[in-house]
Parts: structure tokens; sequence; C-alpha cells
């Protein structure tokens, strides 16, 4: 494909994302209590998971080492990083549904690519609630946190929540993707939940609850927030890794997106010749 | 004429898992549709039905776009629909009678207009055209009803809007007219021949009714197996199946089977009898007759479903 093309597909599903998004916000604006009570609900929630932290420290002064603020550190730029990907395509599990009682056919007859209309749909506003708590956990932190700030740290602060983001939204479309193969969600949850208990077997009590639900996608979860997070801290290394990759995380996101890309077009290419 | 719709020996061959022990899949192969000839001019209403499972929708799916044929030549207006899924979009209109595709807590005109910015129809062209649907199907007073408050006759009315907008030269149809009443029905109904009429848009249309085949298409294509199995005229596919359609009278009292010219009783149930009779026959002098003659209360007259006719054609063909 020439890269023209390319660029006019990614513009044209910027478009029907943002058409389609605007769609589910008006229509969730059509029950306003319901919507402000869910988004507070989201906030509590996240905001309880952080608590929970809090109420460790009154007992312990670090976690493997790590004061309270720098635990709110890593704890906040997961989950800004894991909220924003949720907000913008959180709603992708659906998939599988829609592949299930046949809805997606009337999405693959319109004018738009299919990934973004899958990513935008059921678009809800209420996860601003996740995202909005990241950010308060990862203020706060700042003001408490000694970092020498050079202005390699400044730089790397968003690149490093841009590139999360864009990592945890590949996982979101390489698990939709999956969807369109084993449709019996119980299989896609079981990859999900034995995963995850693997991981619970471990104090998960060291992680927040963020973190576990990020560590479930082992590889890039590094690449979000330990690596570039503890250079930006200046603390020593993890598995004594080079120091540059703490600026490897857009690489990694790019990597990992089109792979997730990659497992898309499979997924949408089988469900068209199979149609189940 | 040209062909607007061309199908040459299409197949669409799926793998069908079953689970035949603990872990053990067998796989197996199920033609759905099998090499599948046929064209469509512009301009033509074609219904299109057979028994469920008979490979109708898995056509309807492969012209729209939406699955990948396994085999064969398929073009609609010139397009090859499963590598030109987006392109091809903007020239078809389909309408899944049991799906809507209308924003279900939105009031109807914000489907409309999602449609207008999505299918990038020019402001003029779309206004003019939402006029006319608005007249056509009554929708004036629905607009700005949410689609969840609609009956289903009116949401399947709104549905036709929607996939009109934007000026399809083909427009698909699966079961419009399920579960309406009979006065949406023929709303339905006559909005389709209008549009086909004005606009020459071709439709494709697949039906469990006959009476939306007997009252819109002049011609009807026969699917069973993945294979066709009769192309022509209505009237000549009640010939193939030699169907019936039956009268259901109840009379007074209980009598012994009712005798009736070229009528037979089927089947007697208290004061109720069911008699069968030709379907290109009209019902009206046996109901004189009857009236004539019998202590007559109620009757109505049911018309043969596709199900029986295809199944007549298929036992005429064993025994020829």
């Amino acid at each position: 494909m020439a890269p023209w093309t390319r660029r006019g597909r990614l513009a044209e599903g910027v478009r029907a994302y943002r058409l389609v998004a605007a769609m589910w916000v008006r229509s969730t604006m059509a029950y306003r209590a319901s919507f402000a009570m869910t988004t507070f609900g989201n906030f509590a929630a996240t905001f309880l998971d952080f608590v929970a932290i809090m109420l460790m420290f009154s007992r312990v002064d670090a976690l493997g080492g790590y004061p309270l603020p720098e635990v709110a550190f890593l704890y906040g730029l997961s989950a800004v990083s894991f909220g924003a990907a949720d907000l913008l395509i959180g709603s992708m599990d659906r998939l599988g549904r829609r592949v299930r009682d046949g809805t997606l056919d009337t999405l693959l007859v319109r004018p738009a690519p299919v990934l973004a209309q899958v990513a935008a749909d059921r678009f809800a506003l209420r996860r601003l609630g996740r995202v909005t708590q990241g950010a308060l956990v990862l203020g706060w932190s700042l003001t408490r946190v000694d970092i020498d700030w050079t202005a390699d740290r400044l730089l790397l602060m968003p690149v490093m929540v841009v590139s999360g983001c864009g990592i945890f939204c590949a996982v979101f479309v390489a698990g939709a993707a999956f969807q369109f193969v084993a449709q019996d969600a119980s299989e896609v949850q079981n990859a999900f939940t034995y995963g995850g208990t693997t991981l619970l077997q471990y104090p998960p009590t060291v992680f927040a609850k963020e973190l576990v639900r990020g560590v479930t996608f082992v590889l890039p979860l590094a690449f979000v927030n330990w690596l570039p997070a503890t250079y930006v801290l200046g603390r020593p290394y993890p598995l004594g890794l080079p120091l540059w990759l703490a600026w490897a995380p857009p690489l990694v996101a790019v990597g990992c997106g089109a792979l997730a890309g990659l497992a898309w077009r499979a997924g949408l290419r089988s469900y068209r010749s199979t149609g189940s | 004429m040209d062909e607007f719709i061309a199908l040459e020996r299409v197949e669409k061959v799926f793998e069908v898992r079953r689970r035949t022990g603990f872990l053990r899949r067998e796989r197996r192969e199920v033609r759905a549709v099998d090499s599948l000839s046929f064209t469509v001019a512009r301009g033509e209403m074609v219904g299109y039905i057979g028994p469920n499972g008979a490979g109708k929708s898995t056509t309807i799916k492969m012209l729209t776009g939406i699955l990948t044929p396994s085999g064969g030549r398929l073009r609609v207006a010139g397009i090859d629909p499963a590598r030109e899924r987006a392109r091809l979009a903007h020239r078809i209109g389909v309408v899944f009678g049991q799906r809507t595709t209308l924003w279900w807590d939105l009031p109807l005109i914000d489907s409309y207009r999602l449609a207008h910015r999505m299918y990038r129809i020019p402001d003029a062209r779309y206004r003019e055209n939402l006029d006319r649907m608005v007249e056509l199907l009554e929708l004036g007073d629905l607009l700005d009803v949410p689609v969840r408050q609609l009956s289903l006759g009116q949401r399947m009315r709104g549905d036709i809007a929607a996939a009109l907008l934007h000026d399809p030269d083909v427009l698909y149809l699966d079961e419009p007219t399920i579960g309406l009443d009979v006065v949406s029905k023929a709303k339905v109904r006559g909005f389709l021949r209008e549009v086909n009429a004005e606009r020459g848009t071709t439709v494709l249309l697949t039906t469990h009714d006959l009476q939306d085949i007997e009252q819109l298409c002049s011609r009807v294509m026969v699917i069973d197996h993945g294979r066709l199995v009769y192309d022509g005229r209505l009237a000549g596919l009640h010939e193939a199946g030699e169907s019936e359609r039956t009268l259901v009278v109840d009379l007074e009292r209980e009598l012994p089977p009712v005798e009736v010219p070229a009528a037979r009783v089927v089947r007697v149930e208290g004061p109720r009898q069911w008699l069968a009779f030709p379907a290109g026959q009209s019902a009206a002098p046996v109901v004189a007759y009857l009236a004539e003659r019998y202590p007559l209360v109620d009757l109505s007259v049911r018309e043969p479903d596709i199900e029986a006719v295809i199944a007549r054609m298929y036992a005429e063909k064993a025994v020829s």
C-alpha cells in the first residue's frame, strides 16, 4: 500500500472514530443522572484502590525499597496510561458479543474502517473517572518525590505516558482481534483469568491493582513505567538493563501497535471468510 | 440491460468444527453456496427466497462485502465487494430486518445526521432525500422520538429511510416485513415500489412472506442447499410447486365435510374445516359457493408458505 493511501485511511479512521464516539456521548447524555453516578462510581472505585496502598504504608515505610511517594509515582503513571487507553478504546472487548449476535455486520456495510468503528463502540466518558484519579495520584506524588529535574527527565514524562497509552491500546486491539477467532468469551476470559491468577500467586500487595492488571499484559509492562520511571527517579535499574532503554517506550509502542494491527487484520480476514 | 449484479459460479465453503469428545474435534466442510450464477439488471426488483439455511443470507453477505467468497466471480456495480468493501458501501443500502442500525437512545433524526456525515452526502442532496423519505414513510412526527420508543413498524420504516439517504444504486432487504402488522406492511411495500419506480433503485429482498414477492417482485429466485433451483416469475413458481392456498371456514355447528367444486376438505375439527385449492385460483367463487349453501360464521385464507412450495417442487421432481 502506498504511504499516502495509508495516511488517507488513518484520517478516515480518526474521522469515523470521532463521529461514532460523539454519538455514544450523546447517547449517554440521554441518561444524565446515570452518567453522573457511574462517573463518580468509577472515580470512587479507583480512588479506594489507591487508599488500600496508603493504608499499607501506615504499617511499613517502603515497598520493595520504594517509599509511598515513589510508589504513587509509578501507580499514577500506569493509571494515567491505562486509563487513557481504556477511555479511548476500552469497549473493544464488546467485539466478541457483536460477532456472536451478528451486529458486527452492520458496521461492515458502512463506508468507514471497521477498526475505528469498533474502537469507538460504546465510547464512555465515565471512564474519565479513572484517568482523573490517576492524574491526581501522579500530581500528588510529584509534589513529594525528590527528583533531580534535568531536561531529559522532564521530556521523558509525556513520552512515557503517551507510549504507555499506546502500548495498552495495542493490547486492547490484539485482545479484540483474538475474539474474532474465539468467540466463546469463556476461552478469552480463561486467557486472562489464568494469566492473572498465576501472577496473583505472588503477593499482589506489592503492586497496585492497576499494575497487576498491567502485568497481565506481561511483556510491554516494563516499558509503560518501570524502566522510564526508575530512570526519572534516578534509581538503580531492574535486571541491570542498559540505561538507554528508558527511551525505548515509543519504539515498543509502535512495535506493539504494528503487531496488534496485523493481528486485527488477520482476525477480520478470518471473520470475513468464516462469518460466524 | 446492463448487468448490475453478476455472480459467476460463486461458492462459499465454511469449515465447521464440531466437538465430538473431550478434546477431539471433527472438521467438516459445509457448502453454504454452491456454484451460484445469476445476474440482476439495473432497476429490477427481485425476491430471493428459500428455506432457512439455504444460503440466502450468505449470498447477501457476499454481495455486501461482509463475507469473502471461497470461489467464483462476483461484481456489484462493477465493484468486487470483498476487495473494495468501503467503496461499495457508498453504492449499496442494507436493511437487516431483525437488527436495527439506528441509535437506540437517540432521536431518529440523529441517526440520519450521522449517515449524512459518514457517507459524506452533499447537504442539499441530504435535505432533499430526507424530506422525500419523511413524506413517503410518514416519519414527520417520529424524527424527534428516541428510537427505543418507536414501534416495530415505525422502526422498520426508519431503518429503510436510513439505508436510502445516500442514494444507493442497490438496496438489499433482509425480511423487511417480518413482525409487522398489516398496515405497516402495506406502507413498506408501497414505499419500496415507489423508490424502485422513481429512482430506478435495484432491489433484492429476502422474505418468508410470499405476499411481499407477489406485490413487489416480477422475478423470484429460489435457493436451496446453496443452489439456484428456480428463477422466473412468481406465477411460474406456483405452477412448478403446484402449491395450494388454504381456506379456513368456521361453520355454525359441526357438519360433515362440505362439498365444493375445485376445492377439497383436508381437515375437520369441530365446526372448523380446512379447504385446499390451487394457489393460482381466486378464493371468491369458493367463498360464494359456500356462503350460499352452508351456515358460515367466519373464514380466512392462508397463503402457501415458501417451505411448502419448495418441498412440493422437490416432490414433483422426484416423481417425474
